[in-house]
């Protein structure tokens, strides 16, 4: 264990934890917890929202991903940056001039029955499930590497941390954590970039010039250029369908919405964190042709199959000790900051939709509210460190893209008809959600995730679904059974299609609040 | 919380006219970015014409991901400033409301 790694660790924990002493003080009503009692301002949450997307699997996997197969890792950035424009030109307004704490807040505003709050946060559990999943899985053989000590106490530690920013500081905490670890990761990701640019002589075209030369036998097509993987093309282009409409339905993502005061920020927000999300994009691709070129691709695929290793390598060569534990702290406090919003997701579905909404019909009071919700994020802790123990083989990539399947299938369809569609129902939510789901859900069992004759996944036989990315069908599923749905059910008034659209569009409720 | 009376509002002439402008914009844009997005994929997928070099060893993929990003930056500043007008429009709306309401 190398001792700048160590110090470097115990810095940033530090840091993050002076954080969560202050925020704890600042955090007394539910409103706190859930929504940093909704006063950031646009740069902060734009700031807070790249932290919070930027996630180990765009750090650590893009720029492997880039460093392995050039152009096909590249490939996901692309989805991942447009899908904020669905975000904001369709979801981030009405949203917050819709909602309170949760997606499930929004949908309800159109349809008071429970069934349909309860629906919308069963679809929203499931997403945070996998997203947190691939987190820890990630995190754990991170910290296994670096420190060398067992996966199974690397996830618990990890555990431990995400849960004390969340029990003691809330939403204000998990916020200030994604802000500072953002900074940093822009911060590391330009130092690699310009010491890349520098071997490159800051010469582009001498660095595009070289990386057509990276040859393997692995590639089914040129390192340079599109299809290196060679995967069958309906798969990108599901992929692609899965990370566009995925976004703008990730329930951690859109709670981020919750935590400022009016449409105006919610819009600003989402501005600040397109240029800082699409600015680290194109960093990536530095960080994954540096790779490529300084480092081997055997060296690369030792240390981590997938390439997750990639960027801590590439900072060893090029700074040392001292790089690369930076690079790993940031690596680990990314892991932690996005955890920890994901608890707050998954509690606050728990506690707010599920306990305070169903169950006691929103009787409730601010301080059994808040007792909900701190014990609802303690059992979304301890649920996913022990799932996560057990998940320790799964492939990290896979668990975030159905979470991102899910999230397209499921949330998207119902948000976009509950805005826009007069005639959308009850029903049509419901049935919508459900098959968004479940179309998803099963599609991803007969897929070569699951199913692959080689032995590489849980069963060995061809796959009864031959793409890997269920979402070129289950989007359209969901939006199909959305549609039927809202037919065969009876047609409800127009009244709260009205009020829908009036608060959607001027904001009506919300500048109630503030005045 | 204040109830308001909100099917008066969506029945007002000039809460239809933002509506209808507000769509008039969001619509086309939309499906204009998401068709950008995908047609990539299935270019890149079904054809070779992006894998020419356009210039500084840089093939035309590379070119057309990175105008995808301009395009994002674009769309956003481009709606950012439209946006302004919206909420104006919607500000005047509910200031007449008010003050018919207080009447």
């Amino acid at each position: 264990m190398n001792p700048i790694v160590v110090i470097m660790f115990l810095i940033f924990v530090s840091i993050t934890l002076l954080i969560t002493y202050f925020a704890s003080k600042r955090t007394q009503s539910t409103n706190d917890f859930y929504t940093a009692g909704g006063g950031l301002t646009g740069w902060q949450n734009g700031l807070a929202i790249a932290g919070d997307y930027l996630s180990a699997a765009s750090f650590l996997g893009i720029a492997g991903a880039i460093a392995l197969w050039g152009f096909d890792g590249f490939f996901y950035s692309i989805g991942y940056l447009t899908a904020y424009l669905i975000v904001l030109y369709i979801v981030a307004e009405p949203l917050r001039n819709l909602g309170k704490y949760t997606l499930a807040d929004m949908i309800a505003a159109r349809f008071e029955l429970k069934k349909v709050r309860a629906m919308a946060a069963v679809s929203s559990i499931t997403i945070v499930i996998f997203y947190m999943l691939a987190q820890l899985v990630g995190a754990g053989a991170l910290i296994q590497l670096l420190f060398g000590i067992p996966y199974t106490v690397a996830v618990i530690l990890v555990g431990i941390m995400m849960t004390i920013y969340v029990l003691f500081g809330g939403m204000t905490a998990t916020s200030w954590v994604q802000m500072v670890k953002a900074v940093l990761l822009m911060i590391g990701t330009v130092i690699i970039t310009f010491l890349v640019l520098l071997h490159f002589n800051f010469n582009i075209s001498t660095m595009f010039g070289e990386m057509h030369n990276i040859k393997s036998s692995d590639f089914k097509g040129e390192f340079i250029n599109p299809g290196s993987q060679g995967k069958p093309p309906l798969d990108n282009i599901s992929l692609i369908i899965a990370l566009l409409f995925g976004t703008a339905g990730l329930p951690h993502i859109l709670m981020r919405f919750f935590t400022v005061k009016d449409a105006q920020t919610a819009r600003s927000s989402v501005m600040w964190a397109t240029w800082i999300i699409g600015i680290f994009y194109i960093l990536t691709i530095f960080l994954g042709f540096g790779a490529a070129a300084l480092l081997t691709r055997e060296e690369i695929i030792s240390a981590n199959p997938a390439g997750n290793m990639a960027a801590p390598l590439l900072a060893e060569k090029l700074g040392g000790d001292f790089l690369m534990s930076f690079v790993s702290a940031v690596a680990f406090a990314t892991i932690l900051a996005v955890v920890a919003g994901l608890v707050l997701t998954g509690a606050s579905a728990f506690a707010h939709d599920i306990y305070g909404q169903v169950i006691k019909k929103g009787k409730i009071t601010e301080k059994e509210q808040m007792k909900a919700a701190k014990l609802a994020s303690l059992t979304v802790s301890v649920v996913s460190i022990i799932l996560a123990l057990f998940a320790q083989n799964l492939n990290v990539a896979f668990l975030v893209s159905l979470a991102f399947c899910v999230a397209a299938s499921a949330n998207l369809p119902v948000i976009v008809y509950t805005i826009f569609w007069k005639r959308f129902n009850t029903q049509g939510a419901i049935v919508g959600i459900a098959v968004g789901l479940i179309v998803s859900l099963v599609l991803v069992i007969l897929s070569p995730n699951v199913m692959n004759p080689d032995g590489s996944a849980f069963i060995a036989m061809a796959p009864i679904f031959p793409l890997s990315n269920p979402a070129i069908i289950s989007v359209p599923a969901g939006f199909l059974a959305a549609f039927l749905g809202t037919f065969l059910g009876k047609s409800e008034s127009e009244e709260k299609f009205r009020e829908v659209q009036v608060k959607s569009a001027t904001g009506i409720s919300t500048s109630d609040i503030s005045h | 919380m204040v109830e308001h009376d909100y099917g008066r509002i969506a029945e007002d002439p000039k809460f239809k006219a933002l509506v209808k402008k507000r769509n008039a914009f969001i619509f086309p844009i939309s499906i204009f970015f998401i068709v950008a997005t995908l047609l990539f994929p299935v270019l890149t997928s079904y054809t070779e014409i992006l894998n020419t070099v356009a210039f500084w060893n840089i093939s035309w993929a590379w070119i057309y991901a990175l105008l995808l990003f301009v395009m994002v930056w674009t769309l956003v500043t481009l709606y950012m400033r439209k946006a302004k007008s919206f909420d104006k429009d919607a500000q005047e709306l509910l200031k007449t409301y008010r003050e018919e309401q207080q009447r």
